[in-house]
């Protein structure tokens, strides 16, 4: 396929979207009604990840460390 | 304005039974171990002479656990039948179309089923029937599935089909124009005429759908002396002496003793098999036979069994079984076996594997049923059906079926066969003894355009028509290939399935088509299993070389804009290669 701007392209795109998800079909409400769901759902996992990502990262980070930096401590303890 | 209307393939009238007709009474296909069926080999004169000494039957089981990219059609299990290659393939559906397709069907279920929600709660207006109010507390009656595609899904693309007709329908047609202001639920005509559509869903394969010509001529002439009805049955006063000359040409064009013939191709083969097959009898039937041999099947009484498509081993299977068995509980051998195939299978392009089938009708000792409705015209080089096609004997072959209605322009189908079947069926089939007899110049049609087709009329234009036809097959089924289409079936069958899958790009590719002034018939379930949608071409000799140029072109234009190109096989096809245009001419 050969396009003149980005504009056709992204209509091209925004077919085939709704070729492949078959609401091509539907009328024009049912299809606003998917597309909501979908971007909202997106958009969801988007900001979930931008807010618990870090924080789950750090404090896996601070877990991992933690065991491997403690360990040879412990077993010195131990032998005491 | 004359219209005529003609409609067009529409998913849930051109249903095939895919299924089971009737529930196997017993499933024997445990107990033949290999161990019953060691008398067989005794009987190996003739699997000897195939060279198969060691198998039990007449054809090969094919190796278990091999998984070919293709389902194993390009392969020709017993090429020593076959006067020529019989190619014949059925790519398979690549993965993720498969799951995108499932995926897209989901989502439809799913605003099908808040659609219903709505309906039932009185949201929206239900357009289509429903229980009655004093109905409510009994057994339900739109839940199946069935309905609920029709309601929500195939409602929803309903303007691809049962599209009306205003002229001819040869090679180019004209379309009443129609709208829908309530997302098809009802439609308007416009008044407006659409023009000139080149006419790829017509089953028109000789082109004799004409309105002008010999055949249109003598149409005429017919009508001036019969008039057009005739106003009784055959067997009462409406035999007329052109109805008798009819069945005298049919016998001849097929190379059979006798032949019969009746107004409407549906009811030759739903009152034709009850007629021949009663209760204890058995009929083998292939899973994809028309909707007209499975009702004539179960309305016959008899067992019906199924077995796969153009699938020898599976056939051989069922018949095996049989003649061990017998007929469930009792163990009494079967009064009659009848094997039913067809030609062409519309919907797969697929041939049937004649030569084979006649060989293990012939050892099996059961008779066969063809129904030639699509082969017959548009196969072999004499236009006489896939028999002609494979080069056979007439005569091995029980009952020849077939219609008036596709390569002939006209309407109606027959029977062809020995003398004693044509006499018993005279005076025991329904649609002989019922149905009024058939119209005078759709005679007189039928007559005029199978006269040429064998010559008789002086000129090669029959002749002519039958290259023209295979060579436009050849041509249409190598460009798509070649573009990167999946296209199902024979190379040889002017029946062209192409694959769309997608229940969006079934509506989609149809409107864009008619966009580009090209009218075609798309597939989709119940007519095919409910990932293989496809659009399906049907060549025709009608069809110039221009005319095919421009419906390819947009094809390939429509294919583009909806990523129809699927096929994952190298291009061009290396398997193609001993089939050289020339060699196709002589056949």
């Amino acid at each position: 396929m050969n396009f003149k701007n980005l504009r056709e392209y992204l209509s091209w795109l925004y077919y085939q979207y709704l070729l492949i998800t078959g609401i091509y079909v539907l009328e024009p409400w049912e299809k606003s009604i998917f597309n909501s769901i979908l971007f909202s759902a997106i958009a969801m996992v988007i900001y979930t990840s931008y807010v618990f990502v870090p924080i789950h990262v750090r404090l896996a980070l601070e877990f991992f460390s933690k065991i491997i930096g403690s360990q040879p401590e412990s077993t010195v303890a131990l032998m005491n | 304005m004359t219209s005529q209307y003609i409609s067009w393939v529409t998913p849930n009238l051109d249903i095939y039974s895919r299924g089971r007709p009737t529930k196997m009474t017993e499933s024997s296909s445990n107990k033949l171990l290999n161990g019953d069926s060691c008398h067989w080999t005794s009987n190996g004169k003739k699997s000897s002479k195939n060279g198969f000494v060691k198998s039990h039957g007449l054809f090969q089981e094919p190796q278990k656990y091999r998984r070919p990219r293709e389902k194993n059609q390009n392969v020709t299990h017993n090429s020593s039948l076959y006067k020529k290659p019989f190619a014949e393939s059925f790519e398979e559906t690549p993965l993720l179309v498969a799951v995108l397709t499932y995926m897209g069907y989901g989502i439809l279920t799913i605003f099908g089923y808040l659609r219903d929600f709505l309906r039932h709660w009185s949201i929206e207006k239900c357009h289509v029937a429903r229980e009655k109010e004093e109905q409510k507390d009994f057994v339900p009656l739109y839940q199946d599935f069935e309905n609920f595609y029709t309601r929500n899904l195939y409602m929803r693309i309903r303007d691809n089909w049962n599209r009306p007709i205003c002229s001819v329908p040869g090679a180019k047609m004209d379309l009443v124009e129609r709208v829908s202001h309530d997302y098809n639920w009802t439609f308007e005509h416009t008044g407006r005429v659409v023009k000139d559509v080149i006419n790829m869903g017509s089953y028109n394969y000789l082109g004799f759908a004409e309105n002008i010509g010999a055949c249109a001529n003598a149409a005429i002439e017919a009508t001036e002396k019969y008039g057009v009805g005739v106003g009784s049955t055959r067997c009462e006063i409406g035999s007329l002496d052109i109805h008798e000359e009819l069945e005298q040409l049919v016998a001849r064009f097929l190379g059979v003793e006798s032949s019969m013939a009746f107004g409407m191709g549906f009811a030759t083969n739903s009152m034709n098999i009850p007629a021949l097959t009663g209760k204890g009898c058995l009929i083998l039937s292939d899973e994809l036979n028309h909707a007209s041999l499975v009702l004539g099947a179960r309305l016959s009484g008899s067992t019906i069994r199924v077995f796969k498509h153009n699938n020898m081993q599976s056939l051989e299977k069922l018949l095996r079984d049989a003649i061990a068995h017998g007929q469930p509980r009792t163990h009494r051998p079967w009064k009659k076996i009848l094997i039913v195939v067809e030609g062409i299978y519309s919907m797969e392009g697929s041939i049937v594997r004649l030569p084979e089938v006649v060989a293990l009708k012939k050892r099996y000792k059961a008779y066969l049923y063809l129904d030639e409705a699509h082969s017959i015209g548009a196969l072999g080089p004499n236009g006489r059906g896939v028999v002609d096609y494979f080069g056979l004997d007439p005569k091995d072959v029980d009952i020849m079926m077939g219609t008036f209605t596709k390569s002939f322009g006209a309407a109606g189908g027959y029977i062809g066969g020995k003398q004693e079947l044509i006499d018993y069926l005279r005076r025991h089939s329904h649609s002989a003894l019922y149905a009024t007899s058939m119209s005078p110049p759709v005679v007189q049609q039928i007559i005029t355009s199978m006269r040429i087709i064998m010559g008789e009329d002086g000129t090669t234009l029959g002749i002519d028509r039958i290259r023209q036809l295979s060579e436009n097959t050849t041509y249409f089924r190598r460009e798509l290939r070649e573009m990167g289409f999946i296209i199902y079936g024979n190379e040889d069958s002017p029946v062209v399935p192409m694959m769309l899958y997608m229940p969006a790009k079934i509506g989609a590719f149809g409107r864009e088509m008619l966009k580009r002034n090209i009218g075609t018939v798309v597939v989709g379930f119940p007519a095919t299993p409910i990932i293989e949608s496809r659009a399906r071409f049907c060549i025709s000799a009608a069809h110039t070389r221009e005319m095919l140029d421009t419906a390819l072109k947009a094809t390939s234009e429509v294919g583009d804009l909806l990523q129809l190109k699927y096929s994952r096989r190298e291009r061009p096809l290396p398997s193609l290669g001993w089939m050289a245009e020339e060699s196709l001419l002589q056949d």
